[in-house]
């Protein structure tokens, strides 16, 4: 996928005009946040587990390598094979290879967002193979030539009238918009392209160390049918979903739907280890793994460590006010949201990616939703200062904070100056207390109006405060 | 080669070498040991209540739950089923529960022991165990009971026998590694309802790509 996000800010400002796109974004706000609150009411011990899941994490991170190297052996143990893969190109010609190893032509997909990250689908189409995304929102981006704006509601940025059009054109039937029947259309459109295909790609939520198995979670039975039709099953994942143990991935089960789409637990979990056995008549006869670190085991030891605890639920983006207005194609590359804006700049690089730990208002609620309990605000700041230290801060920003700090390091003039500059905002906000236009503050005043300050500056208040307490205390001593 | 440079690069992260004894011992001990996490309170309860959780949370997932006494009774509500929603065919398993029921009386349904195709419209199986945590049926592949007919079908039929309803998912896990020799099967389903999608405009459908119905033939044993 291009990377976009230098364009950040004017792709906001479009979105922001979008009506369409405004009232697609109604749907997300009204559903996610309300609904992941009534599951977590439902479940008392909820913290507890985000306390635990988040400890078990940090020790799967100490001992990545042991738990990866367990995970592969326990793999060819049940048949089948495991494919290290430093770099997305590596992924991708790892995959063609197996693909041109079984002659296939088409390859089915389950939804995987690594595999937007390594841009599988246009290298496979450039090499002769055609893949058939299946889960639906994908299958619609697909017809459409468009990409996911959301890690597991990809089509949450469209409208039914988006998704009536793109099926009209592509199934020539006459157009509907019941969304039931649109989504019987596309059962029926790929029911054959299951049947057909040579290949299944599926990704995977976490990978068992104990037992050499992947697990994908689901609703729609689409991954199910990816892996168990054609003959080979290709699963594509990266390094930091291995968890020691099943008991260890029922943690992050229990803690995953719930923060993701708010149900008690999604329709299918569903766990594959190796090639089919003797005697089964189903599965595929073929099971590889492309395990892809593509930036991850960097991150490990840095200030960013903590951002390999993710879990891919999105209650991060569900929760922003940020993407919530700006929706996921803002942010110009696969991961949006609070964890893309952590995750981004560490793998395209923060010269491409410096605005988005920027596009936030560190109101702290997806760190406050995480289940994994990471620090989202504080890594996002630790973006900012590397942005700041490879002078990558645009000049105006750089010279404010550098204007800022000579008056901070100088209290005097910093209490006059503040002083000056709240009794010149309250004369230009007038009787009604508000300023409808000031210079360098366009981004707010063209939306909407500045309050005045309120009164009194803050040392203003606290000189007062304390002027008082002591006038207390000398009145209780007499 | 990657695989070394991956490791390698994980190893400086963690500003090591190779793992120390007492790292690996720890790592083969939480293997081994299989340590359970927090369980929820929810479904630690005595036998009856763990049953009634799991109608409960099975209903609220959407699906079908029918009660029967014995297992006689199946054949005759699962033809009943499909005749009430016109389907004259049924593809079934061929576990020992499936393959010995007595379907005397219900020559109009046409039955095939047989993987799914594409087209089948009903499935029936049976299945390992019952979670009353959420509601959830666990399925594994065998030669007995292939995993597309708990996909491709329209309508998946499924008998739960009442003893092998568990309270969580942890207690699964163990009776699933006592049934398999501790070696996983190829496919392990947990199924919790019939398929759905909210795709389009987060507006929730049921259908989606694997059966549209779940009907949980509950039996009590």
């Amino acid at each position: 996928m291009q990377i976009n996000s230098p364009r950040f800010k004017e792709r906001a400002h479009q979105a922001l005009d979008d009506a369409n796109l405004q009232r697609a974004l109604g749907n997300l706000k009204a559903g996610f946040p309300q609904k992941r609150a009534q599951a977590v009411a439902c479940m008392p011990e909820f913290d507890d587990l985000r306390d635990q899941a988040r400890d078990l994490k940090n020790h799967i991170l100490e001992h990545l390598d042991l738990y990866l190297e367990q995970f592969e052996s326990k793999v060819v143990e049940n048949g089948g094979q495991v494919h290290w893969c430093r770099t997305g190109d590596d992924a991708c010609q790892t995959i063609l290879d197996i693909c041109r190893a079984v002659d296939a032509k088409t390859v089915t997909k389950g939804k995987s967002m690594v595999s937007e990250e390594i841009n599988l689908n246009a290298f496979l189409e450039a090499n002769r193979i055609q893949p058939v995304e299946t889960d639906l929102g994908e299958y619609i981006l697909q017809l459409r030539g468009d990409h996911p704006s959301h890690i597991i509601a990809p089509a949450i940025h469209l409208n039914l009238e988006d998704v009536s059009d793109a099926f009209h054109r592509h199934h020539r039937r006459p157009k509907s918009d019941d969304p039931a029947v649109l989504m019987r259309e596309a059962r029926e459109m790929l029911r054959k392209q299951f049947v057909a295909a040579d290949v299944g790609i599926t990704g995977a939520n976490f990978l068992v160390a104990e037992t050499g198995s992947t697990i994908i979670v689901t609703n729609e039975g689409n991954g199910d049918l990816t892996q168990t039709l054609p003959k080979t099953h290709i699963v594509i994942t990266s390094i930091e979903k291995v968890v020691p143990t099943l008991e260890d991935m029922t943690l992050f089960l229990r803690l995953l739907t719930r923060s993701a789409t708010g149900q008690e637990f999604s329709v299918y979990n569903t766990l594959s280890t190796g090639p089919r056995r003797p005697g089964d008549l189903d599965g595929p006869e073929n099971f590889h793994v492309v395990l892809v670190d593509n930036g991850r085991s960097d991150m490990i030891g840095s200030q960013f460590q903590e951002m390999l605890r993710c879990i891919r639920c999105s209650a991060c983006m569900n929760h922003c006010p940020v993407y919530g207005a700006v929706g996921g194609h803002s942010y110009g590359w696969v991961y949006p949201g609070p964890m893309g804006s952590v995750l981004t700049p560490q793998l395209v690089g923060i010269e491409q990616a410096a605005l988005l730990p920027n596009a936030s208002t560190f109101c702290g609620k997806c760190e406050e939703v995480c289940p994994v309990r990471i620090p989202l605000p504080k890594l996002m700041r630790h973006w900012r200062e590397k942005e700041f230290e490879k002078h990558l801060t645009p000049r105006a920003a750089r010279y404010g904070l550098g204007g800022w700090s000579f008056f901070a390091r100088r209290p005097r003039l910093y209490r006059l100056l503040s002083r000056v500059a709240n009794r010149a905002l309250r004369t230009l906000a007038g009787s009604k207390g508000r300023i409808h236009r000031l210079p360098l503050a366009g981004g707010w005043t063209d939306w909407r109006d500045m309050p005045a300050p309120s009164g009194r500056t803050f040392m203003q208040q606290w000189n007062e405060k304390k002027a008082g307490e002591t006038a207390v205390s000398r009145e209780k001593k007499a | 080669m990657s695989k070394a440079e991956i490791l390698g690069n994980v190893r400086r992260g963690l500003k090591r070498g190779e793992a120390s004894d007492a790292q690996r011992q720890v790592v083969r001990q939480r293997l081994e040991n299989r340590r359970a996490n927090l369980i929820p309170a929810r479904a630690q309860l005595p036998v009856s209540g763990q049953v009634e959780l799991f109608k409960t949370m099975a209903r609220e997932a959407a699906a079908d739950l029918i009660e029967l006494n014995t297992m006689d009774e199946v054949p005759a509500v699962a033809a009943e089923w499909l005749r009430h929603h016109h389907i004259e065919e049924l593809v079934c398993a061929n576990d020992e529960i499936v393959a010995t029921l007595d379907w005397a009386g219900t020559a109009d349904i046409r039955r095939e022991t047989r993987v799914a195709r594409a087209g089948d419209l009903a499935s029936l199986t049976s299945c390992f165990a019952g979670i009353a945590e959420t509601g959830t049926l666990m399925l594994y592949s065998q030669p007995e009971s292939p995993t597309t007919l708990n996909f491709l079908p329209d309508n998946h039929l499924v008998i739960l026998r009442r003893s092998q309803i568990v309270g969580v998912y942890e207690d699964a896990w163990q009776l699933l590694r006592d049934a398999t020799g501790g070696k996983m099967p190829r496919t392990v389903n947990m199924i919790t309802g019939p398929s759905r999608s909210a795709d389009i405009e987060q507006k929730l459908q049921m259908g989606a790509h694997g059966p549209r119905t779940l009907v949980i033939l509950l039996v009590n044993d």
